[in-house]
This record gives C-alpha cells, sequence and structure tokens, in this order.
C-alpha cells in the first residue's frame, strides 16, 4: 500500500518539478511533426524480470533466491543492484540504460503481463504476439494491424522486422518486410526484366505486390549506398542483436517510411545456472543493455518521435528452483524507452509475499501488456480510438500505465 | 530514361520468346511446358492441381493414359509403385534412449531438418502425388508446431501414421487417429486435461503418506506412489526433470484448447454454430486423454470428468469412461456444418480460393451420403465441371512449398541434399513443420502474395537457374538463357 502512494507521489514530483529530457526542447526546434517511429524488442525465452528489474527492498525476493538474487546496491564488492528509486534497481550488467534512467527516459512496468496463465513459451509468445491471449486462431499480428488501420499508404517499408523470418507480430495482410539487413534486400541480377514482367502481369495483385517490391528495393538501395556510421558514440554489440538494432537507426534516419520496426532476442530460459550478478543471464542483459543503449545514442534527436518497447512472453517464478535456475512464472518486467516517455517505475507492484504471489510462486500481474501497447500505439503513434479497438479486438484497456507524456 | 525503353523492349523479347514456346511446346525440350491445345490445356491444368507441378513429358504420359484414368490411379496411391522414390529419402533418427534435454533439443532439430528434407522430395518425386498433395493438405489442417516442447519426438509418426494413411480415408477414422496421437494432444495441451475435481482431489494427497496414484490404480496398471505422477504430467515447458521435482505444484484442470480447435478448425468450422457451452462439454469429454510415458495414447480414467455432458444437443451420458470422446466424434463426423467445412477446405485448395458454391454443396453431400468417404469427396471435386472449367485455370497462388516442389519438377533438377531448399523455404515464409498457430499454413493467394515474399522467390528462382543452390543440380544439357525469368515470373507463382 505505502509503496503504491510512493510511486504516485514520485511520478507526481518529477512532472511537477518539471523534469525534462535535455534533448526534447532541440528536437522540437529542429523538426516539426516528424513520422512517430515504435520499435518493438522481444526477448524470446521468458527473460527473469526480477533479476533484471530487482525489487531490492522485498525480503521475499533475497529469501526465495539464496543463490542468484542481486544484491542489494552497494551491498558487495562482486556487483550489485544498480539503484533507481530506493526500491527498484537495475541488474549491474545494465549500467548503460542508467543514463536514461537518469534523464526520465526510460519507464519500466513492472508485474506486467498477460490474463493467460500458460506458462508455455509457445503458447505465451502467440498471445503477446497477437495480443489476443486465450485466443489461438488470430491470424494477424498487433503490428500489422497497427499498419492495417493507421493508413492506406501501399509501404511495406512502414513495418521491418530484422529478422529472417516474419514475426508473429508484424505478420498480416498489410504490407510489411522482413529482412536480415538492408544490404542483402534485393533481386540479384535481371531486376529490371524482373520489374518489367510484374509490371506487366495481368494479375492485379501479383503487379501491385511486385509494384511494391522494386520500389522497396529501390528505396533500400539508396539507404545503403553508404556504408553506415552509427552517431552520437552509439557502441553497439558486435552480435547478430546489435547488427539488427544499427540497421533499424539505419533505416530510421533513411526516412524511407519506417513506422515499425521489430527484432529479437533470444537465450532467456535458464533453468539451470542462471547466475547472479555474473553468469548467463548477466552475459545476455549485458547485450540486451549495451544494445538498447546505442540504439537510444545513435537515434540521437530522433528518440524524441521513438518510442522503443521490450517484451517477453512471461516472467519466472519468484523462487530459485534446485538448479541454480528459475522455472516458467507469469508477471515479468517490460522497459518503455523514448524521448516522450514518462520515465519511471509505473504500474502497481503487488509485492512478492506468499499471499500476493500469483498461484502462491509467481509474480502476480497487476497490468495487461495490452494495456502498454494500447498507450503506445494511442498516445505515442496517434492511433484514432476506433484505431485502437481495432488493433486489441474484443479488448478495452483497463488502465492507463502512464509510460507515455500526454 | 534510355535503360527504361531498353528494359522494355527486353520484356517484349522475353514475352515473345514465351509465345514462341507456346506453338512450340510439343517438341520444345524446355523446362515449362506450355498446351498446344484445349485437351493439352485440360492436363496441364489437372497436373498443376494434383501434384506438385508437372514434369516433362508428363503431359504426354496423361493423355496416352487418359486423363480419367489417371486421375482415378491418383486416387488410389496404393496401386502406384512409388520404391524409387522411397528409395532416396532420409534415414530417420531414432528417438535418442536418454531423456537429457541437451540431446533432445539436438534430436528434435535433426528430425525437423530431416523431415522437412522428406517432405520436399517426396513432393518433387514422388509418383504418388495426389497423396503428397493431400498430406500437406491435411497435415496444415490438423496442424501441429514443432517448436513446441516434445511435437518434434512425435512428429515423424504423426505425418506417417496418422495422416498419410487417412487422406483417402473415412474423415472419421483420420479424426480419430488425430485424436489420439501424442503429437496433437501435446501440441493443443489435451494431454494435460483433467477434470478439475479429480485434479485438486489428487493434489490435495500428500505425496509422502503412500496413498496411491488413483488414476493409475483405476486404469488397471501396477500402482505407482504418488510422485510418479507428477513425472508423468510435468510442466510442457519444464524441460529439466529436476526443475520440475522442485516446482510448486501445479493447478491442474480443464484445458479446453483442443476441444475449441477441434470444433473451430478440424470439423465445424467458426461459423459451424456451436457455443463456448459446446467448447467446454467437448473439453470435458476430452479429459484423460493423454500420453503415457512410452510416448503413446492413453486414457487416463481418474482424470476423466465422469458428469453428464451436451455437445450439440445431443445428451453424452454420465460415466461414459473413454466413450464421451469417441462420442463426441461420432457427432461431429456427422455433423453437416462438418461435411460443408472439409469439402470447402477441400476445394478452396484443389479448384479455388473461393470454391463455387454449387461444387461446395455437391461435395458436401457427397461427403454426407458416403459416411465421409475422403476419397468420394475428392473424386467427386476433380472430376467436376468446376474443377476443368477455364475460369480456374492458374487462379492459385503456389505456396513457398509448391513452388519449390513444382521448380525441381519442371526444371528436371536433382535434388542431392535438400538442406538449402529447407532453408529456402524458411526465408519465404514457410517453415515446414514450424507453423505455430493450429490454423496451419494457408493455400490462398492473399497468404502468400507480399513484396518480400516475391524478392525471396525472384532470388531463388536466379539462384536455381545459375546453379548457385548447394545439393541441387540441374540436368547436364545447358538451361535456357530466360530460365531465371521463367522461374521467377508472375505466372509461374501461379497454378
Amino acid at each position: 500500500m505505502n509503496r503504491r502512494v510512493f510511486l504516485k507521489s514520485g511520478a507526481m514530483a518529477m512532472l511537477s518539478l518539471g523534469f525534462a529530457p535535455s534533448f526534447l526542447g532541440r528536437a522540437a526546434a529542429a523538426v516539426g511533426s516528424r513520422r512517430k517511429l515504435l520499435i518493438a524488442i522481444f526477448q524470446r525465452g521468458a527473460v527473469d524480470g526480477l533479476n533484471m528489474i530487482v525489487p531490492h527492498g522485498e525480503a521475499d525476493y533475497y529469501r526465495l533466491r539464496p543463490t542468484i538474487a542481486i544484491p542489494r546496491p552497494g551491498g558487495e564488492a562482486r556487483g550489485s543492484a544498480i539503484d533507481l528509486d530506493g526500491f527498484f534497481g537495475l541488474h549491474p550488467s545494465m549500467a548503460p540504460l542508467k543514463p536514461l534512467w537518469d534523464n526520465h527516459s526510460l519507464a519500466i512496468v513492472h508485474a506486467c503481463g498477460s490474463p493467460d496463465n500458460t506458462r508455455s513459451h509457445f503458447d505465451a509468445q502467440d498471445y503477446m504476439e497477437s495480443a489476443t491471449p486465450g485466443l489461438k486462431a488470430t491470424r494477424d499480428g498487433w503490428l500489422n494491424r497497427y499498419l492495417q488501420v493507421s493508413s492506406d499508404v501501399r509501404n511495406p517499408l512502414r513495418g521491418i522486422a530484422l529478422a529472417r523470418t516474419m514475426p508473429r507480430s508484424l505478420a498480416g495482410r498489410a504490407p510489411a518486410l522482413a529482412i536480415g539487413n538492408v544490404d542483402e534486400f534485393g533481386v540479384r541480377g535481371a531486376d529490371a526484366a524482373f520489374e518489367a514482367l510484374y509490371e506487366g502481369t495481368s494479375d492485379p495483385r501479383l503487379r501491385a505486390a511486385g509494384g511494391d517490391a522494386f520500389a522497396a528495393m529501390r528505396t533500400l538501395r539508396q539507404a545503403a549506398a553508404m556504408p553506415y556510421r552509427p552517431a552520437g558514440g552509439a557502441d553497439y554489440p558486435t552480435t547478430p542483436f546489435g547488427k539488427a538494432l544499427a540497421e533499424i537507426a539505419r533505416l530510421a534516419k533513411a526516412d524511407v517510411g519506417l513506422e515499425i520496426a521489430f527484432t529479437e532476442l533470444g537465450n532467456w530460459d535458464h533453468h539451470v545456472n542462471e547466475g547472479s550478478v555474473t553468469g548467463q543471464i548477466a552475459t545476455r542483459l549485458a547485450e540486451f543493455s549495451r544494445g538498447l543503449a546505442a540504439l537510444a545514442a545513435d537515434l540521437g534527436d530522433r528518440l524524441a518521435d521513438t518510442v522503443i518497447v521490450t517484451m517477453s512472453e512471461f516472467g519466472r517464478a519468484v523462487a530459485e528452483n534446485g538448479n541454480g535456475g528459475t522455472d516458467h512464472g507469469h508477471g515479468n518486467a517490460m522497459m518503455v524507452i523514448g524521448g516522450n516517455v514518462r520515465g519511471g517505475i509505473q504500474g502497481q507492484w503487488p509485492g512478492l509475499g506468499e499471499g500476493h504471489r500469483f498461484e502462491g510462486r509467481d509474480l502476480a500481474v497487476t497490468t495487461d501488456f495490452r494495456d502498454v501497447f494500447t498507450e503506445i500505439v494511442a498516445d505515442h503513434m496517434g492511433v484514432s480510438r476506433d484505431g485502437v479497438s481495432r488493433i486489441f479486438p474484443g479488448y478495452a484497456a483497463s488502465s492507463r500505465p502512464g509510460v507515455i507524456r500526454i | 530514361m534510355k535503360s527504361r525503353i531498353l528494359t522494355r523492349l527486353l520484356v517484349a523479347v522475353v514475352i515473345a520468346l514465351a509465345s514462341a514456346a507456346e506453338l512450340t511446346a510439343r517438341n520444345d525440350q524446355s523446362p515449362i511446358q506450355n498446351p498446344q491445345s484445349r485437351d493439352e490445356a485440360t492436363i496441364l491444368h489437372a497436373l498443376n492441381r494434383l501434384t506438385f507441378g508437372p514434369r516433362v513429358g508428363d503431359i504426354d504420359k496423361v493423355r496416352a493414359m487418359g486423363l480419367a484414368a489417371w486421375i482415378d490411379q491418383q486416387l488410389h496411391p496404393e496401386r502406384i509403385d512409388d520404391a524409387a522414390a522411397a528409395a532416396g529419402l532420409p534415414v530417420l533418427e531414432p528417438a535418442p534412449a536418454s531423456g537429457e534435454p541437451r540431446e533432445l533439443r539436438r534430436f528434435a532439430r535433426q528430425q525437423i531438418q530431416s523431415l522437412a528434407a522428406e517432405k520436399i522430395l517426396r513432393a518433387a518425386y514422388s509418383e504418388r502425388q495426389l497423396q503428397e498433395v493431400l498430406v500437406d493438405f491435411w497435415f496444415n489442417h490438423f496442424n501441429v508446431y514443432a517448436g513446441k516442447g516434445r511435437t518434434a519426438q512425435y512428429l515423424a509418426e504423426y505425418e506417417r501414421e496418422v495422416i498419410r494413411p487417412h487422406v483417402f480415408a473415412r474423415f472419421r477414422d483420420l479424426l480419430e487417429a488425430d485424436a489420439k496421437s501424442p503429437a496433437m494432444l501435446f501440441y493443443l495441451d489435451n494431454w494435460l486435461s483433467a477434470d478439475p475435481n479429480a485434479a485438486e482431489w489428487l493434489s490435495n494427497r500428500d505425496p509422502g503418506s503412500g496413498i496411491r496414484d488413483p488414476m493409475v490404480r483405476r486404469s488397471g496398471v501396477r500402482p505407482r506412489p504418488f510422485p510418479r505422477m507428477r513425472r508423468r504430467i510435468p510442466d510442457p515447458g519444464s524441460r529439466f526433470p529436476a526443475a520440475r521435482a522442485n516446482a510448486k505444484k501445479r493447478t491442474r484442470g480443464l484445458n479446453e484448447n483442443y476441444g475449441r480447435e477441434l470444433l473451430e478448425l478440424h470439423t465445424l468450422g467458426v461459423d459451424g454454430g456451436y457455443t463456448q457451452k459446446d467448447v467446454i462439454d467437448v473439453a470435458r469429454a476430452f479429459t484423460g486423454w493423454t500420453i503415457d510415458r512410452g510416448g503413446t495414447f492413453r486414457f487416463v480414467a481418474a482424470l476423466h470428468d465422469p458428469g453428464e455432458k451436451v455437445v450439440l444437443g445431443h445428451t453424452i451420458k454420465a460415466g461414459g469412461g473413454i466413450e464421451d470422446g469417441e462420442r463426441v466424434l461420432d457427432i461431429l463426423a456427422a455433423h453437416p456444418a462438418t461435411a460443408h467445412h472439409i469439402a470447402y477446405q477441400l476445394a478452396q485448395r484443389l479448384v479455388a480460393d473461393e470454391p463455387p458454391a454449387a461444387l461446395v454443396d455437391r461435395a458436401a453431400t457427397r461427403f454426407r451420403t458416403t459416411g465421409g468417404d475422403l476419397r468420394e469427396v475428392v473424386s467427386t471435386i476433380v472430376t467436376s465441371p468446376e474443377f476443368l472449367t477455364a475460369a480456374v485455370r492458374g487462379a492459385k497462388f503456389k505456396t513457398p512449398l509448391t513452388l519449390v516442389a513444382s521448380t525441381i519438377r519442371t526444371t528436371g533438377a536433382i535434388v542431392t541434399d535438400a538442406r538449402a531448399l529447407v532453408q529456402t523455404l524458411q526465408q519465404m515464409g514457410e517453415p515446414l513443420y514450424m507453423c505455430q498457430p493450429p490454423t496451419g499454413y494457408r493455400n490462398t493467394a492473399d497468404a502468400w502474395i507480399s513484396a518480400g515474399g516475391l524478392v525471396s522467390r525472384m532470388n531463388f528462382a536466379t539462384r536455381i537457374a545459375s546453379g548457385n543452390m548447394p545439393g541441387v543440380t540441374l540436368p547436364a544439357n545447358p538451361p535456357p538463357a530466360d530460365l531465371a525469368l521463367r522461374l521467377g515470373s508472375p505466372e509461374f507463382q501461379r497454378f
């Protein structure tokens, strides 16, 4: 109870003091109404949210995780949580994100997740990507439905997944692309002859899709004409994830019409030897955070028009298991980064005490993940109320987590 | 400006070449056949729809045999010698004896790879083409996702023993084989579905009290101490036995996943007139249909909800045990909505994305009058005037699998290693056995026509034509200069 009051008043205080990221003013001066961008990042495999965004003010956290808990801030030489607000802290591997927290560009929604209680990776990812928990037969993803409802412009570059195959989130009727990287996209050899064949076909659907394809190729070829040099001292990890993020920044800056970008980072399913301040999760979070920080730096002024949202299908059990790992749980933490983001810890913290846990073992969900998605598409991307109801069929957000400034 | 004109000129030449090829098709050994006569166009159309695409010489073979006789032969695959194609299939690795998770994951990856290769090779080389077309159709109708937990371990058996033997069988038999398959039981979670009362009763037992597991006792198997049960019904996501043993108790209860998809996708169709109450009672009827530790179907009476169920107006009396589920399958298989749904789906695959209503009605009637004989239903569709009408020729858009297989067939390419083709299908958005939703991969144009998809297809055509696809060899004679353009053309994407 006290905790909630503190959170709310804390957030109010920051607002009333007029803290705002310094670049906001610059960005507003530099451009008029630039295109809004949403970058969605999926942590596939269920990241342990409690070791990522550490509730170091919870005694139960330490009691239930004797070997893998992240020590309280400043507690130990081997490393400890980076304090955020006296109750929550970042995993020490996430130090690159601390500056974003400090300038109020990072919002964290803890105890966030699905109303469906499945602990199957497959089902939970499916539900999060279709944004219809419990309904398996939904054919398209929520990001594709955003593309469908927000504009009639035919441009497959509005939605791009930096992924080998089209992720469920972005799959659907609206044109979108899944590409390994910008330089690879194209037809090697004879493209002019191919283009003419598709221009000349009597099948209108193939003519339209062919037109999209060759227009996209030309645009991307221009975007890729120069080798990409990240700005703002961005230090991307030299991994596929780091490269994917750099490509997203490159596309954003090339003004190809990008509105939705998607990429993913796997390998979070730490049932055994999860580690603590070091070990598997520390390594994963280091790559993840370094990448996000680099992306934010690289985007520079454009971060004012950008929201980066991270998600994972469910959280992990509060108690560690007998193998130094964690089993599948329920609530998790989502991060939202951007110039127009209301930094801070948002949502309600249910506590880790036995009576507050979901099914007696997991972090309870107090914020439906669709409430975060809803706020982003409505208040950041500017989708109408009617559009929002088509993106999230059969659902009306029950709360406004407050991750976007309005 | 100049290059634009040149391009148009080039196109004019290509189109002219194509037309010329059409005129000389009979003697043309070029890889894409073009019909010369109306008769030939009909045969080509039948080959397009009932196979994964014509090979050089197929039109002549069918003409010599007579179209009707050829179709009849394809409807009876057991009459077709397929030893040559079968000999070229990859040898599947047996499931590992140890349950070590790392080993199981490696096996799963390997198994999916081998089965995907097998599917491509069968599509390309099997003489029982219509059977393979329908195996692909029914697999997607009863889709399972190999990436979910243990599904991959059950996959080979699923396609070999549940799908393939039943594509020309009675629908009721296919439905039952599917309902009892470990792959489907696992994929749609029915193996976990239990009468909530039974589950509560079980979980209230103290594991240390020595009380015997009632589900084992009642089903007449040697009783085991209770902790065994936990191992038999673990969290499907938790991959480590030790971790499972340490996990807190799970609430078990009714799982509606299978019940819902059985009604919506497998039988009645989404507009089939069922209610949420039907979904729940169907799910209750299937409680206790689970998988034993040996990986085979088993009915466990103690997990079964013994109460009365009402499904689509039919009352299923209390105490029916395994008969409850059987009864549901009877009701569903005999329901007119199922006949219509299956007829529609088959006509959509074989005739047009929006199949003619009169044809669907006739096929549905045939379904009902023959007790769901799938050979009769398919036969009704493929011998109908609607199937042969000129309006539906070339009206379907190839799925990536059909595109890849038809490319192999039309070029006469030799595939010595299908791995690059398996990867190609991933890039085209149809990773085999890896379709997550229970809807399976669709065969309609709207699912596959996309800018990115076309780019992949053009690149595939270019790689095949230039001999740059590892494991794939074109016949010795040099391919026509325009092969890439023809394989990547809009026309070749349709069938």
